[in-house]
């Protein structure tokens, strides 16, 4: 399909006889090494992390009993489960608003399409581009009533700090100051986030650890559809603020089986997607489906088994099955895609390193972006990836430890 | 119990003294209650000087006293230094019939419509022919480097259509001197100060003779001996950058000004709010343009803002303000030229509306159909063309011909295309440019993670693509 949109674009460049003089085979900005073995782009219809088959999607406990027995799924990519999560809300809640950039004409990534014509303008529509205003505005409306709902979009996570104030010392405080009288729980802040290929400094990056410090928000990161549409539901429902943060990357290339009724997933749980006994592997967002593949290199090289976690809400995080998975396995390693310094891994490391420390056989490790901006054409050292995972690289690493453990 | 009229104003900020005896029930309000204590101040002492209250202090001619004249028709507040009384209810209202004037040297057809705009043309026909230069090269540039983008050889890009005008007319008005913050919708301006064919190519391409190191998308242009900073994809960010900047031309004495380029929907910020009444308060020269293009991504000025456009705001900042037809290209180095003299010579910030349309989508990232009629942008291009605009006005006067354009256009189309084969096969920057100008010096974190990658790539040299980058492997860590 792209192919084919890429060869008629050419014909079309060719008739017009501009790039004809130019050598035939271009060279794409973003290749994969043609040698390859571990850095292989993740699979999005082979990965376990995402359910393929109505079967498999009806089989997941987390699912009300009702739509396990009778529901219907239906194939879906983030952005559109995303858009499913709004209509629901929209039409089960009469109080619920949606606004931000280019939301009227269904917002940049698709995610509000056809919300305009369904529940009209009143209640969802563009605002001037300003985020501070949006969020302000957002809170003003959920502040007014308990009853409101607010669904406020920032185009790119990449722009949410004009907002900075607004969230951190407004929406995240309004509760406290106004003792539960008056409080802005009814607002949900939507953005993409993370890293796409070729975003640069201000379209790739992964901004939950500032809003992980700030007491009285929640961070949310959902790592498909299905999640998606049952997170998205649940933060727009829950009478806090949440950040839902969604992976830019994976709006059109995570495609799974939805329910094709409503339903929410709880927050603050999060979810062991793949058992194992020698080390776990806490992530969220995009880096889940490369540390799939990294598990999967471990465990037919090495021999490891591998736990890997979805910690699904990044802020407040599920402790209890972060620490009983490492107690059990006695190792554990954090991927994100944010710098190392000060990020969402730091913290959990040293929660770790309290809770288990007598269960640690290893120090806890981290595979994150360097501590750099995101330079284009630098993308594919600074985000995590299946070699970085495993690369035994210093004496101090998790890994070695484990590969030690496991040769001797 | 009274007190004397000095020793009410020693109590007082300095400050505030000067209007205390204009504001009888206001000295009365704050004082009677704390009489007593007032009573053990110290005395002022005889014949001190009252000092004036004065509003506005944002250089020459922004600052005057505050006076109250008996039996005045106006009461003088600070905040208000001349507004007259009324017992008529009135708000203001925003009228749109009479909306703030576009201000136009030629017509659609290139022609004069009357010789009041002081421009002598005869002496300006090498820079019209400048002018006329850079705007086909900015647009054909512009056309190539969207297909190059479909095709995949470039990550994204955004046109200039319909705009150039706006860039390239304000451009030729200012001096290298003026220092430039851009949007992303002014690749006219680097052209007409000369910025290179190679130099845009080699940026869209990212690679090692980029200025940005291939760090940044395509169209984040940065040219230090064009005194053009570096563009960021945030909005609207650099407004109050161009506001400092003139300050910073201001303190040293120099007779140039900051000038800042941004759309309609940028102006929606509160970086436009802060910019504006920053740069009016402390007297900056600074030029703040705005390209009114119609949209923001899909959004429409319809939803963007109420109110006359951007330029009414101007007034509202007290800054010197004007509305101008985008798409006239005289006009709008007219107006540019004028502001400039303003901002320098009296120090004091210009507002500059330019309208025009976005013909173009937002960028390769958007297919503008989805929420505008083709026929719209159709009707748009057939109206009005800054470019088709200024070929007119210079056939009229004979400067120009069909021969020369055809050869114009076909010689820059074969320019770019020469250097986009040449600037495909440069290697990228060096892998350690990820670290450097972070920090002026990277922090021995950083080098440590250099080492660190240089490990990976060494160990699994197959799982990488190493060799496009200048100096590969090795090029890994920091030589600085």
């Amino acid at each position: 399909m792209r192919r084919k949109a890429i060869s008629s674009l050419l014909s079309r460049v060719h008739r017009h006889g501009q790039l004809s003089a130019i050598a035939p085979a271009p060279r794409l900005y973003s290749t994969h090494p043609p040698n390859a073995k571990l850095n292989l782009p993740p699979q999005f219809n082979k990965t376990a992390y995402l359910s393929h088959t109505a079967a498999t999607t009806l089989a997941n406990p987390e699912l009300p009993a009702e739509i396990r027995d009778t529901g219907s799924t239906t194939r879906l990519n983030l952005y559109q489960a995303v858009n499913s999560a709004l209509s629901t809300a929209l039409s089960t809640d009469d109080r619920a608003i949606l606004f931000g950039e280019d939301v009227a004409f269904g917002g940049v990534f698709r995610c509000s399409t056809n919300l305009m014509d369904k529940f009209g303008s009143n209640r969802v529509f563009n605002t001037p581009l300003n985020e501070l205003g949006i969020i302000g505005f957002g809170i003003g409306y959920a502040s007014h009533n308990p009853a409101n709902t607010a669904i406020a979009e920032i185009q790119f996570g990449d722009y949410v700090f004009p907002a900075f104030d607004q969230i951190v010392n407004e929406a995240a405080k309004y509760r406290y100051r106004g003792a539960s009288d008056f409080h802005c729980g009814g607002l949900t802040i939507r953005m993409p986030v993370m890293g796409v290929g070729h975003g640069a400094l201000y379209h790739s990056q992964s901004p939950e650890a500032y809003f992980s410090h700030v007491p009285g928000l929640k961070v949310v990161v959902p790592r498909g559809p299905l999640q998606a549409k049952g997170l998205l539901l649940s933060s727009i429902r829950d009478r806090n603020p949440v950040i839902f943060m969604e992976p830019k990357i994976l709006y059109r290339a995570a495609v799974e089986e939805v329910p094709t009724d409503a339903y929410t997933i709880p927050l603050g749980k999060a979810e062991i997607l793949t058992p194992g006994t020698d080390i776990t592997i806490i992530s969220y967002g995009t880096p889940l489906y490369t540390v799939e593949l990294a598990a999967k290199a471990a465990q037919e090289t090495l021999g490891v088994s591998v736990e890997v976690i979805d910690l699904r809400t990044v802020y407040p995080w599920d402790k209890e099955t972060v620490f009983a998975s490492v107690k059990k396995t006695g190792r554990c390693l954090i991927v994100h895609e944010a710098p190392r310094g000060g990020g969402v891994g730091g913290e959990i490391a040293a929660s770790i390193q309290e809770e288990c420390f007598l269960s640690l056989e290893a120090p806890v490790g981290r595979v994150t972006g360097w501590d750099v901006h995101m330079g284009l054409i630098f993308e594919q050292f600074n985000v995590p990836d299946v070699v970085s995972k495993w690369n035994f690289r210093a004496p101090e690493t998790t890994c070695v430890y484990l590969c030690a453990d496991i040769s001797s | 119990m009274s007190l004397s009229a000095p020793l009410r104003r020693s109590l007082l900020p300095r400050s505030y003294r000067s209007i205390v005896p204009r504001y009888p029930c206001l000295t009365r309000r704050c004082l009677s209650s704390s009489a007593a204590a007032a009573a053990e101040a110290p005395r002022e002492p005889e014949g001190t000087k009252e000092v004036p209250m004065t509003v506005g202090d944002g250089g020459p001619g922004t600052s005057r006293p505050v006076k109250q004249r008996p039996g005045s028709d106006r009461l003088v507040f600070p905040g208000a230094v001349n507004s007259k009384f009324t017992n008529r209810l009135q708000f203001r209202k925003y009228d749109p019939e009479r909306a703030i004037d576009t201000y136009r040297v030629m017509d659609t057809e290139g022609k004069i419509f009357d010789e009041s705009h002081g421009l002598d043309f005869d002496k300006l026909k090498d820079q019209c022919l400048k002018m006329y230069r850079s705007m086909v090269s900015v647009s054909i540039m512009d056309q190539i480097m969207y297909d190059s983008q479909r095709q995949g050889r470039i990550s994204f890009y955004i046109v200039n259509a319909g705009e150039e005008g706006i860039a390239v007319g304000s451009a030729a008005a200012l001096t290298e001197e003026d220092a430039i913050y851009a949007q992303y919708r002014e690749a006219g301006v680097l052209m007409y100060r000369g910025y290179k064919m190679d130099e845009f190519i080699n940026q869209c391409f990212a690679n090692k003779k980029d200025h940005g190191k291939g760090r940044n998308m395509p169209i984040h242009y940065t040219s230090k001996s064009l005194n053009f900073h570096p563009i960021s994809s945030t909005l609207c960010t650099q407004l109050p950058h161009a506001s400092g900047a003139g300050y910073a031309l201001k303190m040293e004495g120099k007779q140039a000004c900051a000038v800042t380029y941004f759309g309609e929907g940028a102006a929606s910020e509160g970086d436009f709010h802060a910019a504006l009444n920053i740069a009016a308060t402390r007297g900056c020269p600074t030029i703040f343009i705005c390209r009114n293009n119609g949209y923001a991504i899909s959004t429409p000025t319809l939803d963007q803002y109420k109110g006359d456009g951007i330029a009414s705001r101007g007034l509202g900042y007290g800054i010197d303000t004007i509305r101008v037809d985008g798409n006239d290209t005289w006009a709008v180095y007219k107006v540019t030229k004028e502001a400039r003299e303003i901002a320098i010579a009296q120090q004091k910030p210009v507002l500059i509306e330019a309208m025009s349309y976005r013909v173009s989508h937002h960028s390769t990232s958007d297919d503008s159909f989805a929420y505008r009629a083709r026929v719209e942008v159709e009707d748009w291009k057939r109206r009005d063309n800054p470019i088709t605009r200024l070929r007119k006005f210079m056939e009229l006067r004979s400067w120009w011909d069909q021969d020369r354009d055809s050869q114009l256009r076909s010689q820059t189309k074969s320019e770019i295309l020469k250097t986009i084969n040449v600037a495909e096969r440069e290697k990228k920057p060096p892998i350690s440019s990820l670290w450097e100008d972070i920090y002026d010096v990277p922090t021995n974190d950083q080098r440590r993670q250099m080492e660190e990658l240089r490990d990976v790539l060494h160990r699994y040299p197959q799982e990488y693509d190493v060799a496009q980058y200048d100096g590969g492997e090795d090029g890994v860590v920091s030589k600085r």
